[in-house]
């Protein structure tokens, strides 16, 4: 099915945005993250404005009724807010709830219906124990023929990366390489989870078993560290610990406008141009594993309503649940030819200060993955690097387009935005 | 095979892998085959569905092991210490199916070559009542 040149109705801005600190909060729920992020939106927004003028809410979230016996977060959220009583609409697309729910109010203020609605997205997962998360995790898969045969998230990316590393003959160093670059974007953002370097893991645990009277084990650097399955243990073969995003708590909150009201709140907004969605069966039923279908179509659809390429985007985010997600993300995006990705990534090819960074943020893997919160905490960087507001990890040279990509499940649902400096 | 009355639901599927036979649906209109069985050709929309028996050899495509269960495969005794494969096959009748994979070292994987020539396995676990097939594959 080739994507036909779809436009939106109207111009959509973006013109405020705010996340909460990801991570473990075992004194936080849903709502209070959300919190968090909806009042570093409030301050985000340069002239102000009165929430008030807030016409509806679409808010993404994988399975708050599972993670934290609430159902029907919507209108919870909403009210925290002080937003009721305007419509709440929660969005359930697994993994790519939020990126969902950003296009879903995107296409509410295109088609007329509202001029200014709160994109968020929201998660909270670490009150359960990791094999219920395991377990919660894989029912954005297919309950009826896909888990039954044993297979969890991390084990179908295993899957797509053994596809991945078969047909390409990439090496797993390919997928390190991915984790210790987002761990170093991490460390440059103070809402990561991870904000900190694998070396600095490392070290850390040196100095642990140091402090303890332990032998020290001898690793030479952070491959070293990675290979050593002590630190770093399989999870699924061949992911490891540090192939996957962790579990997380935290919340993303994004402000749209129609493009003619953008003025009122900021003179440097952030113009929403291209937005694509696709679907896919199981994975099982797709030609091909080691490419997310729904993805490409995704980005096609994004590309033509933007009217740009790949050449034109200056960095992304994409959805690196998996370090293999991001090889395989940079490919069907069209970044890289397929199976150029590993080599791109062994390169440094994406990192902060290449021609088009991937992950400035830390992505999932080391900013956090409350997975209904990722694809509007996606927006988050973007609104923040393409008005050069991102301190430290700020991509230079005023970057004028950036591009977001974010998956559910195993690319049952893929979302792709492009974003415009104002 | 045109004659068998059950619907192509997962229920029939599991009906039917409880008596051993692995059974998918093919489109009587343009003959394409589906495992699992499906109702409706999603290529030519009609709902002339016929049940097919597979021959159960097949190819591995993609595989893992995995090292942290899910509570219903650590409740069947595997985990950490205890890793199993699972994976997607590809039938040659041309589908392929997600199942658990048997026949290897798990704590070897590296030994495992994808395109290896696979047969479907019938699993057995639990008793009477609540005795439960399910898929496996191994060489
Ligand atoms: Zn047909």
């Amino acid at each position: 099915m080739k994507a036909k040149a779809r436009k939106l109705g109207r111009g959509v801005a973006l013109v405020g945005a705010g996340m909460s600190k990801f991570g473990s909060f075992p004194e936080k729920t849903g709502r209070d993250l959300f919190f968090e992020a909806f009042r570093e939106l409030l301050a985000s927004v340069d002239k102000g404005f009165d929430p008030r003028e807030i016409e509806a809410i679409y808010l993404g979230n994988y399975s708050s009724d599972l993670f934290e016996g609430q159902g029907h977060i919507a209108p919870i959220i909403a009210d925290w807010v002080g937003l009721a009583p305007r419509p709440a609409t929660r969005i359930e697309d697994a993994c790519a709830s939020s990126g969902v729910a950003l296009r879903q109010g995107a296409l509410a203020i295109a088609s007329g219906l509202y001029d200014v609605v709160l994109v968020g997205g929201v998660e909270k997962m670490t009150s359960l124990p990791t094999e219920r998360v395991t377990d919660v995790l894989a029912t954005g898969g297919d309950a009826l023929f896909e888990i039954p045969a044993g297979f969890t998230f991390p084990g179908f990316y295993a899957a797509m990366a053994t596809a991945y590393i078969h047909k390409y003959g990439a090496p797993l160093e390919a997928l390190m390489r991915v984790g210790i670059k987002n761990h170093k974007h991490g460390a440059l953002n103070e809402k990561a989870q991870f904000n900190l370097t694998i070396r600095q893991i490392m070290e850390n645990k040196l100095a642990k078993a140091k402090a303890q009277g332990r032998p020290l084990p001898s690793w030479a650097g952070e491959l070293d560290f990675l290979r050593d399955e002590a630190a770093n243990p399989v999870i699924a073969w061949p992911l490891r610990l540090f192939d996957c995003s962790p579990i997380s708590d935290g919340a993303a909150a994004l402000l749209l406008v129609a493009e003619e009201r953008a003025k009122d709140f900021t003179d440097k907004p952030v113009y929403l141009i291209g937005s694509g969605q696709a679907s896919d069966g199981a994975l099982h039923s797709r030609p091909e594993l080691a490419s997310i279908r729904a993805a490409k179509l995704a980005a096609q659809e994004a590309y033509a309503m933007a009217g740009v390429g790949p050449k034109d985007i200056r960095l992304a985010e994409v959805h690196d649940c998996f370090t293999i997600a991001e090889l395989i993300a940079t490919e069907d995006l069209g970044f890289f030819p397929p199976g150029e990705g590993w080599k791109a990534a062994m390169e440094g090819l994406t990192s902060l200060h290449s021609p088009r960074p991937i992950n400035t943020s830390g992505g999932l893997k080391a900013k956090g993955h409350p997975v209904g919160a990722s694809g509007a905490a996606q927006a988050v960087e973007l609104w923040q690097q393409l008005r050069g507001q991102a301190g430290p990890r700020q991509v230079p040279g005023e970057p004028a387009l950036g591009l977001t990509h974010n998956v559910g499940g195993t690319g049952q649902t893929c979302v792709v935005h492009i974003f415009r400096r104002g | 095979m045109a004659s068998i009355d059950r619907e192509f639901t997962a229920a029939s599927f599991y009906k039917f892998l409880n008596e051993h036979k692995l059974m998918g649906s093919r489109c009587r209109a343009c003959g394409r085959t589906y495992l699992p069985p499906r109702p409706l050709c999603p290529e030519c929309f009609r709902e002339e569905m016929a049940w097919a028996e597979m021959s159960g050899r097949g190819r591995l495509l993609a595989f893992t092991a995995v090292h942290v269960a899910p509570t219903g495969m650590v409740a069947a005794g595997y985990g950490r210490d205890n890793p199993y494969c699972t994976g997607i096959v590809k039938l040659e009748e041309g589908p392929a199916i997600s199942a658990q994979i048997l026949g290897f070292d798990p704590k070897r994987p590296e030994g495992i070559k994808l395109g290896a020539p696979l047969k479907a396995v019938f699993l057995e676990r639990g008793e009477g009542q609540a005795r439960r097939t399910s898929l496996g594959f191994q060489p």
